[in-house]
């Protein structure tokens, strides 16, 4: 059996009219993404890559260079322009891209996961961090009241947030607490494939060590598949087995993690490299 | 005498910095092969590329040119300087171990469980992992009150006991050691040189860098000298 998981094409996304010569004149040789005949913004281009079952993949790279853009339509929170992502899940086979708006939602709240940088886009703050969690295990096949409740308060207390706040609303949290409800809110339908978008940014030095433990301790226990996103070597450097840097919506180089930090190949990772040490 | 499990074939590597627009060679014309059960050393003044020889071979390096083939459990001779990624990612999860000057790990984790971490991602369990990272601990002299803190706050020695045991524990086919005993003490030192003669007798391919001469003849079986490559030279006189 193939451990992969999933297997990205072509992926590719224009903001903006298009037109032929886009993609020609951006990307990192000319410096921008945006194209200079018809002003649209190439956010992504030809992204391809493969994910295995329980691996960690980083993807690298300064603000606007294509790293979010890329897990937000693998999370179809965007559409792209072109390309192809297929999510192999156990025995069957999904081209998400051709998936209706129902299959979407569906692949969305049970197969996936997703952790953004800024929790109020991955956390209702109308209701407690309980109910956040119980909101997701709804969607799958749990019903009963009291089954739920002991579920999230076990997803509560694995990403370490104390059951006495499990019933208060996560407005009242700190940020790394916030973080953790929504780990514990990703990790609800125990998804085989997670995405975490700048999940320790802004945080506190300690807090982030403390959540980055936390999503190796996750990965190595479910066996997780993440894709990591981050601006951050030493995030990369401590999660991920293989990283890909973009710029200008581009991915300009890829491999072993260690490798790129030790022996980058592109000038532009020489640079970011060295300019971190 | 048996089959080499590593054989390298004229490995050179070369950095280019496109910043300054300048190649530097780290090391060229490498050749050597290493045994099951034995130990082969590498020599040669600083700059020689000795640590650039086991980056190369863990992929740490993308070699410039040569071959480095491997012989894996599986029988197969794969050579790492081209395999794909996940190949490369799983020989190091089940058969190629790598112990740097460096320990890397992450602030919350006691030390038992750096050590027992290569254990864990191979699937095993976590009480037997933790019992048989003890016991390593133990060997190498690492005092048990120190057993349940993370390393973070260790001192140098105690640092590179942990990562000697991290890099020891999961007992890889083949063990690449770049100078595992810099900073300990003589007693400590002694520890680990018998430590991987006993490795040796379990059937472990070795090929280390050490620091002291004195080590290089009790433990090595063959001997690898390297000289810096010619271009390295060449620079250094502008």
């Amino acid at each position: 059996m193939s451990r992969k998981i999933l297997e990205v094409r072509g992926l590719s996304r224009i903001h903006g009219k298009g037109c032929p010569l886009c993609t020609q004149h951006t990307g990192p040789e000319f410096d921008t993404n945006i194209c200079p005949f018809c002003g649209s913004v190439v956010a992504a281009h030809d992204i391809n890559f493969d994910l295995y079952r329980g691996e960690i993949l980083g993807i690298i790279g300064e603000s606007g260079s294509g790293k979010s853009s890329t897990v937000k339509m693998l999370y179809f929170d965007d559409a792209p322009t072109s390309g192809q992502a297929i999510f192999f899940d156990g025995a069957e086979q999904h081209d998400l891209f051709s998936l209706n708006a129902a299959q979407q939602r569906s692949m969305r709240n049970k197969r996936f996961g997703m952790v953004y940088q800024n929790p109020h886009l991955g956390l209702n703050f109308q209701i407690s961090a309980g109910g956040n969690i119980a909101e997701r295990l709804l969607m799958s096949d749990l019903k009963h009241y009291a089954e739920i409740r002991r579920r999230a308060g076990e997803l509560l207390s694995r990403t370490e947030v104390s059951l006495a706040r499990m019933d208060q609303n996560p407005k009242t949290f700190s940020g790394g607490m916030q973080q953790r409800v929504q780990i514990a809110k990703a990790l609800a339908t125990r998804p085989p494939l997670l995405f975490l978008d700048e999940v320790t940014t802004g945080l506190d030095l300690s807090v982030q060590a403390a959540i980055l433990d936390l999503i190796l301790e996750i990965q190595n226990e479910l066996d997780t598949a993440m894709i990591v996103v981050t601006h951050d070597l030493g995030v990369i450097r401590l999660l991920a087995g293989r990283t890909l840097v973009m710029k200008h919506g581009r991915v300009i180089e890829s491999g072993l993690t260690d490798q790129i930090l030790e022996d980058p190949q592109h000038a532009y990772t020489q640079r970011l490299v060295a300019s971190a040490l | 005498m048996t089959q080499a499990i590593l054989t390298i074939e004229d490995y050179a590597k070369t950095f280019h910095l496109h910043e300054r627009n300048k190649d530097i060679p780290s090391a060229s014309g490498v050749s050597l092969s290493v045994y099951p059960g034995r130990l082969t050393a590498l020599i040669g003044p600083t700059g020689a590329g000795k640590s650039s020889v086991l980056k190369g071979i863990y992929r740490t390096y993308l070699p410039s040119s040569g071959r480095i083939l491997y012989r894996s459990k599986a029988g197969n001779v794969i050579d790492l300087a081209k395999a794909g990624e996940h190949q490369i990612l799983e020989l190091r999860k089940q058969e190629i171990g790598f112990v740097t000057q460096f320990l890397y790990c992450l602030p919350r984790k006691s030390a038992i469980d750096v050590v027992a971490e290569p254990l864990f991602a191979r699937g095993v369990d976590s009480h037997e992992a933790r019992g048989r990272a003890e016991k390593l601990l133990a060997q190498l002299a690492v005092p048990s009150h120190l057993w349940n803190v993370p390393p973070a706050t260790f001192s140098g020695g105690e640092k590179q006991r942990v990562n000697l045991a991290r890099g020891l524990i999961a007992q890889p086919r083949l063990l690449l050691l770049d100078e595992p005993t810099a900073s300990l003490d003589p007693a400590t030192t002694e520890r680990v040189v018998e430590h991987i003669q006993s490795l040796k007798e379990t059937g472990i391919a070795m090929l280390a860098i050490f620091h002291h001469p004195d080590l290089v003849r009790r433990l090595a079986d063959e001997v690898v000298e390297l000289s810096p490559p010619i271009a390295v030279t060449e620079l250094s006189k502008d």
